[in-house]
């Protein structure tokens, strides 16, 4: 193991494939001759996912290939550096996202998996026409919820996916909700007062 | 508080806040470079080994591949202090060392290659322990250490460092104690503080002897330093600090990360990135030190202690980084901690075949007080003193005399910490909670909850060198330029308030330069508790300085002598006389700048405190320890910024601090040199549904540091509690337990309820 520092996700995420068979969006449009040695059939095709609002076309073996995680898509191949990459491995949280408005480790998914999906990053959040932030966002900033920063993204994606599904949660459901997320600084108390704000605002309007 | 301030202990959201919460703030892993490499290392399987043959042919041969090398393709680069580790050389000495390094086009192409490396080890036999790694015969990891043994210096901090704590008579001290306690104590379990963000960086040659060095760093400044030594003082390294995704000093060692990314960009003629996987990250990075204490105190029933004498074996693994330097400041701070005139107490720091401890929060003084006070508590249980009452008397008064880092003999002018320490006592309500040594506080069924306390100070807080350089433009803003980087303390924005105070504008009116250290003047760097009063010392004297300049400026068409004007939000005028003011523009002119220049002297005669009171429940029936509550009781002069203290203070579970007496540790399988637990899901920590309650009692008396009379405290937060850990379960139980971490298994042997284990 010490010596291979070829990650154990994308091993799987091959094996995942073959027991999947890939699911490709529609036929190639191109040639799509870029997939020497992948063991993927190389007319696979393209998938589509909408990404913070925008649509993005990515073409299997050239764009995306078979083995790459959503986490890595995002932030090698979109750019969208705001998730972050901890362990790789679905123990940190820091790279969580929203898939169709749901939390999930983008580093544990598979971006062939993502065809059809629409996908939100810490870069989606803030208001299109104002340019304002999400009042989760406000709230951290406020309450200066982080330290390093590191983790920040990651929670302030799970805090949205908390409140968006239960308004009012419980002291003990935003520790549940957030549990996944390493915060090694220890913010952790400061994250609960800026998600108790969120609360408290949204119920005096 | 004493003093009301505009914008001082006043909250203001962080500067970098924004950029943080949305995703825009660019950490070491974000940093991309047109036509970048991705590099990998290989790494040994061998906890110590000889390369006796490498291939490399068939990796060199990948389509991908633009660079491999090894000890034979690099020149005599060296890490350490002094510099003795060999950026890639033909020794192993841990798993996990350096054997090769890739570059190619894309992460996966490089970790392909290292698989094609063909590597043939004569593998040697392996020393783990210190005291085995001195004993004659050992296996010797370096030559030119005998004995395993590094030599007791650290240039930063001087010729004299403090290494061996000797004065009075510790056998005449002996005699006077009504009680003697003896015996091996350690801070061994070598936790990882384990940031989020793994080390890394990125290297661009922009010539030939001009390297562009992307880091994740503390102190940008002395990295670059460093490393133009280290690069044989032919190439300019310009560094560029990206936002540092968490430290806790850690990222203080990455010296072999920047080397080995210089050499691949070199080697490549292309960029190179090279950040460490987790697994890398928890096997091939900074470990807190191992500590183990062979001592011998005195004490008299009144709690003074008469005598402290032994052996501190100081365990660095592979190479130190600073460790002599960790050492110098752990003893200085147990002197701090406990006033005792006599002291024969010697430290070696010793080299052995596991990954290297080094700079981490808590510095030395962490793992030295956490095996000390294991000794002490053994002794005050003797003469059955209550620890606060101890930790109280003995903790360092104004006018005391000791010896700090340096080695030499420093008088300290420290306020009166015993009120933050009693306030401590009264919110966490110690006096009720504490029964007496082995007696539990409360027992419900199985369950039995018990109390514990633990001190620290640190003079620290005015170590070294700061420079600072202010701009301030006619358009009634001003830029600070620092080397200051963020790592997560909040120190860019408390600098640029202590700033606005001084200048009288609000901090949103102050830029921060870019960190850059070949932009900004000298700055040591974000590390022990420094920045409140040594960096901000840098900056409020760069700011009256250009506020001086300013003022002679001004006077002229104001009529009046410099030393009558007053500023506010961008106006002078004279003291008292608001209405007949000038703007900034009117006194400069719109074509000019001012620039103010600060520089902080280092200072050892002040020192900082914390006190933690913890409350822990042990459940007999399973051996699980849960911490119920923690009170910090600390006393810093002034608050610059609320929710930053806050937070720091908060830190003390995480970042290998008060968990490493509860459940985290790095488990080395000495059959074979590995780590066990080398990832996230395996490597405990704790999450947001097992918070305990934390309370900080804050007091603010004024220090004779700078105008806002202020100190830090963040180097120090995780250090007092992990051995008051060990104190409240040993409560709770009703028997002694002095093994970190104190896992369910080590409680239940105390209780009797299984025996020593027979592996």
């Amino acid at each position: 193991m010490i010596n291979s520092h070829s990650s154990n996700t994308h091993k799987n995420g091959v094996m995942v494939m073959k027991e999947k068979n890939i699911k490709a969006g529609r036929k190639a449009k191109g040639s799509g001759d870029r997939n020497k040695g992948s063991g993927v059939n190389p007319s696979a095709g393209y998938i589509s996912m909408t990404i913070n609002g925008e649509s993005r076309e990515l073409m299997i073996g050239k764009d995306v290939q078979p083995w790459h995680t959503l986490a890595y898509t995002i932030r090698e191949t979109l750019g969208y550096t705001g998730t972050k990459i901890g362990c790789d491995q679905g123990a940190c949280g820091a790279c969580m996202v929203l898939i169709n408005g749901k939390p999930v480790l983008s580093c544990m998914t598979l971006t062939v998996e993502c065809d059809g999906k629409s996908i939100t990053t810490i870069e989606g959040l803030e208001d299109r026409e104002t340019g304002k932030p999400h009042p989760v966002q406000q709230a951290f900033i406020d309450h200066t919820a982080f330290q390093c920063g590191f983790c920040t993204p990651g929670i302030i994606i799970s805090t949205k996916a908390l409140l968006d599904e239960n308004p009012s949660p419980s002291e003990q459901e935003i520790k549940e909700a957030l549990a996944g997320h390493y915060c090694r600084c220890i913010s952790h108390y400061h994250v609960l007062n800026a998600v108790k704000d969120v609360i408290r605002k949204s119920e005096v309007k | 508080m004493s003093t009301e301030y505009r914008f001082i202990g006043k909250a203001v959201p962080r500067k970098d806040a924004r950029d943080i919460t949305t995703g825009r703030a660019k950490y070491i892993n974000d940093i991309s470079v047109p036509h970048m490499l991705y590099g990998k290392v290989l790494r040994s399987p061998h906890p110590h080994a000889n390369i006796r043959s490498i291939n490399t042919s068939k990796a060199k041969a990948l389509s991908g591949v633009k660079a491999v090398l090894t000890y034979r393709d690099v020149p005599d680069w060296k890490v350490g202090n002094p510099l003795h580790l060999r950026v890639l050389g033909s020794k192993m000495r841990f798993v996990g060392d350096s054997v090769a390094l890739v570059a190619a086009e894309t992460e996966e192409i490089a970790c392909a290659a290292l698989e094609l490396i063909d590597v043939d080890y004569e593998v040697l036999p392996a020393v783990y322990d210190v005291e085995k790694a001195i004993e004659k015969g050992a296996p010797q990891l370096y030559d030119i250490y005998p004995n395993n043994i590094m030599p007791q210096i650290a240039p930063f901090m001087g010729d004299n460092i403090l290494q061996n704590i000797i004065m009075g008579d510790t056998e005449a001290g002996v005699k006077e104690a009504d009680v003697v306690a003896e015996g091996t104590y350690e801070y061994n379990n070598i936790p990882n503080p384990l940031p989020p963000e793994p080390p890394g960086a990125v290297a661009e040659w922009e010539g030939p002897d001009t390297v562009h060095l992307w880091i994740s760093s503390q102190g940008p400044y002395f990295d670059r330093l460093t490393l133009y030594y280290m690069l044989g003082r032919k190439v300019n390294v310009k560094v560029t600090a990206c936002q540092c995704g968490g430290s806790y000093g850690s990222k203080g060692n990455s010296s072999p990360i920047y080397l080995q990314a210089i050499l691949l960009a070199k080697a490549a003629g292309r960029p190179v990135k090279l950040c460490l996987n987790k697994q890398e990250h928890l096997t091939a990075f900074t470990l807190r030190l191992g500590s183990r204490i062979r001592g011998k105190v005195g004490m008299k029933k009144d709690g003074t202690v008469t005598a402290i004498s032994g052996d501190w074996f100081v365990n660095t693994g592979y190479f130190s980084m600073i460790t002599q330097g960790q050492v110098a400041v752990g003893l200085g701070e147990a002197q701090l901690a406990i006033r005792c005139k006599n002291w024969d107490l010697k430290s070696k720091t010793i080299c052995t075949n596991r990954n290297a401890s080094g700079w981490i929060r808590g510095f030395g003084g962490q793992e030295f007080i956490s095996a000390l006070f294991l000794l002490l508590a053994r002794a005050m249980q003797k003469a059955n003193i209550d620890p606060f009452e101890f930790f109280k008397k003995n903790f360092v008064k104004n006018g005391d005399r000791n010896i700090w880092r340096d080695g030499h003999w420093w008088t300290s002018k420290v306020i009166d910490f015993t009120k933050a320490m009693d306030k401590g006592a009264e919110v966490f309500d110690w006096h009720n909670k504490w029964r007496g040594w082995l007696k539990p506080t409360s027992i419900s069924g199985t369950k039995r909850t018990g109390v514990g306390v633990g001190v620290i100070g640190n003079a620290d807080v005015g170590e070294d060198v700061s420079e600072s350089l202010i701009r301030i433009d006619p358009t009634h803003h001003a830029m600070i330029y620092t080397s200051v980087c963020e790592q997560g303390t909040g120190q860019r924005s408390s600098l640029c308030k202590m700033a606005a105070e001084v200048l009288q504008i609000p901090p949103e009116r102050i830029y921060l330069a870019p960190q850059d250290p070949g932009i900004s003047p000298y700055e040591f760097g974000s590390v022990g508790s420094r920045g409140t009063y040594a960096m901000g010392a840098g900056i409020i004297k760069a700011a009256e300085d250009a506020k001086r300049q300013l003022f002679e400026l001004a006077a002229p068409l104001l009529e009046a002598s410099p030393d009558s004007l007053e500023t506010r939000d961008g106006l002078i005028f004279i003291k008292g006389k608001p209405e007949e003011s000038i703007p900034w523009r009117t006194a400069m002119g719109v074509t000019r700048t001012i620039f103010g220049y600060g520089r902080h002297e280092a200072d050892y005669s002040l020192c900082n405190m914390l006190m933690s009171f913890v409350e822990v429940e042990v459940d007999t029936e399973t051996g699980k320890v849960d911490l119920l509550r923690v009170v910090n009781a600390t006393d810093i002069g002034q608050i610059i910024d609320p929710p930053s203290l806050e937070n720091q203070l908060n830190g003390c579970i995480g970042s290998a601090g008060i968990d490493s007496a509860i459940f985290e540790e790095t488990i080395l399988d000495e059959s074979n040199g590995r780590m066990l637990a080398a990832n996230l899901i395996d490597y405990k920590w704790r999450t947001f549904a097992d918070l305990p309650r934390i309370k900080n009692v804050i007091v603010e008396t004024p220090f004779p540091s700078h105008r806002f009379g202020a100190v830090g405290v963040g180097e120090i937060t995780t250090a007092p509690g992990p051995s008051a850990v060990l104190m409240a379960i040993s409560n709770a139980i009703g028997q002694r337990v002095v093994e970190y971490p104190a896992t369910p298994d080590k409680i239940l042997k105390a209780l009797g309820r299984i025996k020593e284990s027979s592996a």
